[in-house]
């Protein structure tokens, strides 16, 4: 079987609506127990992608495999989306239904018994709720209402746009630790997110997609690399400290300096000899290193166009 | 439980919940107590029983009503998924797009299947307090009810096709209403019309024919007008049925071909569609 080697497969996936293009041939490919995290601005065809993988939008050119299949709206495609769990960007539900009446019903579209999944909504925290109608959540319980049904029947690929979107801190950390579980069991997961600080460590892969290319797909490493975007430095002394005299390597420069705290920026590779430099002087009380955060990067492979689009349409 | 039935029952559910069921059958049920009270006072002095009466009464009251019901169960059933966003969690899931559809026809199916089983089960029973029925009459009351439920998956189905076909649900509303008033209420006047203007005499007997017999609310009555003994004297449809001399296995196709039409058609453009 060729699901063993790729989980989700494209060769040129295109999709065109219209005249406009959503997606212009992507290549990619997603590996069992890999996570993906999928980047870009509103519009750069996250969601268009999402649709084509789960055979609710056809490609216009191109090819897209899911667990070894097309997918699509014939037997073999609606067999497929049962081993798919998909969490839509702003989750909805019928208002009128109750929480664990929605979670059952899409349970049986599934094939699954519902029953099994109420241990679903205790995993989420729901389960003091579940009898509610779904009118009476809050968004947080409605995005984790959304990622129970996501996870119903043992999806061995988690599909999650904006996953995290209404979930206080302690959910989202609780959430990336069921992510991990699934991923440890050889589930691939593809999460959508703009928040982006919070995938760093957690991502196999990143990748990036502008107006439907896609500038950037490698792991987080390689991207950093990639990109070889500065080191930052936040070094705190006494106020004796003169950058000129601290014998910086070359690469090193001063970005920033105010009171007793100087900014430094260096190259990756000049890391360590900025540190040795700064750490020779009695005077230096603290030093804060900060790598290229994943806002960073994705700025330098072409995130940041969304910032300087909405900034031009104004 | 396959998709279709899974999703049938949990439009069931919500028909309990939201009160269309109990809301269907008492209206149902009202008219039909009221029409079959007030049936069997007229009719005191001739040999009709009460029942075949009421038949015929109950044959206007669900020519008009049950199309309007099933309208309104389905008329957002495609559209209003859409607009409230679950629609693309639903075809996320397992489900053809023939499954969702089917699945809301037989849903809606069941909710009207009780309405016209409560509704005229009480007709028929407060007409046979009043005397004994002879089996003819109850049969005509059974074929009234099986013919009920055929016109309301069929405005069952061409509600569901309206709500494909449209993006709004309000524009969906606005369809419903015209299409109800087109086939239920003008089409059966322009039809009449014509017949009482001698259109008959001058256009070839199978166009008039044609003409009636393919609406479905008017296959729904000449197929329940033709059976009652006595119903020409109590209705002014009867006579025409007899006179175009239409099988009543033609009717009931006509009413199969617009439950299955319809919902091929709404089938169709939900497919081509991209959620």
């Amino acid at each position: 079987m060729n699901d063993a080697a790729a989980t989700i497969e494209t060769h040129g996936l295109a999709k065109t609506y219209g005249a406009t293009p959503a997606l212009a041939g992507l290549d990619l490919a997603v590996r069992p127990g890999e996570t993906l995290a999928l980047l870009g601005h509103n519009g750069a065809g996250k969601t268009t992608l999402m649709r084509l993988l789960l055979g609710i939008a056809r490609p216009s050119g191109g090819t897209v495999r899911v667990l070894g299949h097309t997918p699509g709206d014939n037997r073999a495609g609606r067999r497929l989306r049962r081993h798919v769990g998909f969490l839509p960007e702003n989750v909805a539900f019928q208002e009128a239904r109750t929480g664990r009446e929605t979670l059952h019903y899409l349970a049986r579209l599934k094939g699954d018994r519902p029953r099994a999944n109420d241990a679903l909504l205790e995993r989420v925290g729901l389960h003091e709720a579940a009898d509610q109608p779904v009118r009476t959540y809050s968004k947080g319980m409605r995005q984790r209402l959304g990622l129970a049904q996501a996870l119903v029947g043992n999806p061995r690929l988690l599909l999650l746009d904006e996953p995290t979107s209404g979930l206080d801190p302690m959910l989202r950390q609780h959430f990336y630790q069921e992510v991990e579980t699934l991923r440890r069991a050889g589930v691939s997961v593809v999460l959508c997110s703009h928040v982006l600080t919070e995938l760093e460590a957690r991502t196999d892969r990143v990748a990036i997609l502008n107006r439907g290319h896609l500038t950037a797909w490698d792991t987080l490493d390689g991207l950093r690399r990639r990109a070889a975007l500065p080191v930052r430095f936040r070094v705190a002394h006494d106020g004796g400290l003169r950058p000129e005299a601290a014998d910086l390597p070359a690469a090193c420069r001063v970005s920033g300096q105010d009171g007793n705290t100087i900014w430094l920026a260096a190259p990756p590779d000049a890391k360590m000899a900025v540190l040795r430099a700064v750490s020779g002087h009695d005077g230096v009380a603290d030093v804060d290193v900060l790598p290229a955060t994943l806002d960073d990067v994705y700025a330098h492979f072409g995130g940041g166009d969304a910032v300087a689009d909405a900034e031009e349409a104004a | 439980m396959n998709a279709v039935g899974v999703i049938a029952w949990q439009e069931l559910k919500d028909g309990f919940r939201n009160r269309w069921v109990a809301a269907a059958t008492a209206l149902l049920a009202g008219l039909a107590l009221v029409l079959s009270l007030v049936g069997t006072a007229p009719a005191g002095g001739t040999d009709v029983d009460p029942l075949a009466v009421a038949v015929v009464s109950l044959s206007s009251l669900g020519n008009y009503l049950i199309p309007l019901i099933a309208l309104m169960l389905t008329y957002d059933a495609v559209v209003g998924e859409q607009e409230r966003g679950t629609l693309l969690l639903l075809l996320a899931h397992p489900v053809g797009r023939g499954h969702l559809l089917a699945g809301k026809l037989l849903g809606g199916g069941a909710i009207l299947a009780i309405a016209i089983g409560v509704g005229f089960g009480l007709a028929g029973a407060a007409a046979a307090a009043g005397g004994t029925i002879p089996a003819a009459s109850w049969g005509a009351l059974g074929r009234l009810a099986g013919s009920g439920l055929l016109l309301g998956l069929a405005f069952l189905a061409v509600g569901l096709l309206v709500s494909t076909a449209v993006r709004q649900v309000a524009t969906a509303a606005g369809v419903a209403v015209v299409v109800w008033l087109f086939l239920v209420v003008l089409y059966d006047m322009a039809a009449l019309g014509a017949l009482a203007a001698g259109a008959g005499e001058v256009l070839p007997r199978g166009v008039v024919s044609a003409f009636l017999v393919l609406n479905p609310a008017d296959a729904f009555r000449l197929f329940n007008l033709a059976g009652v003994e006595g119903a020409g004297a109590l209705s002014g449809l009867a006579g025409v049925q007899e006179t175009l001399g239409v099988p009543r296995s033609t009717l009931l196709a006509v009413l199969a071909a617009w439950v299955v039409v319809p919902l091929a058609a709404a089938g169709w453009l939900l497919r081509r569609r991209e959620a």
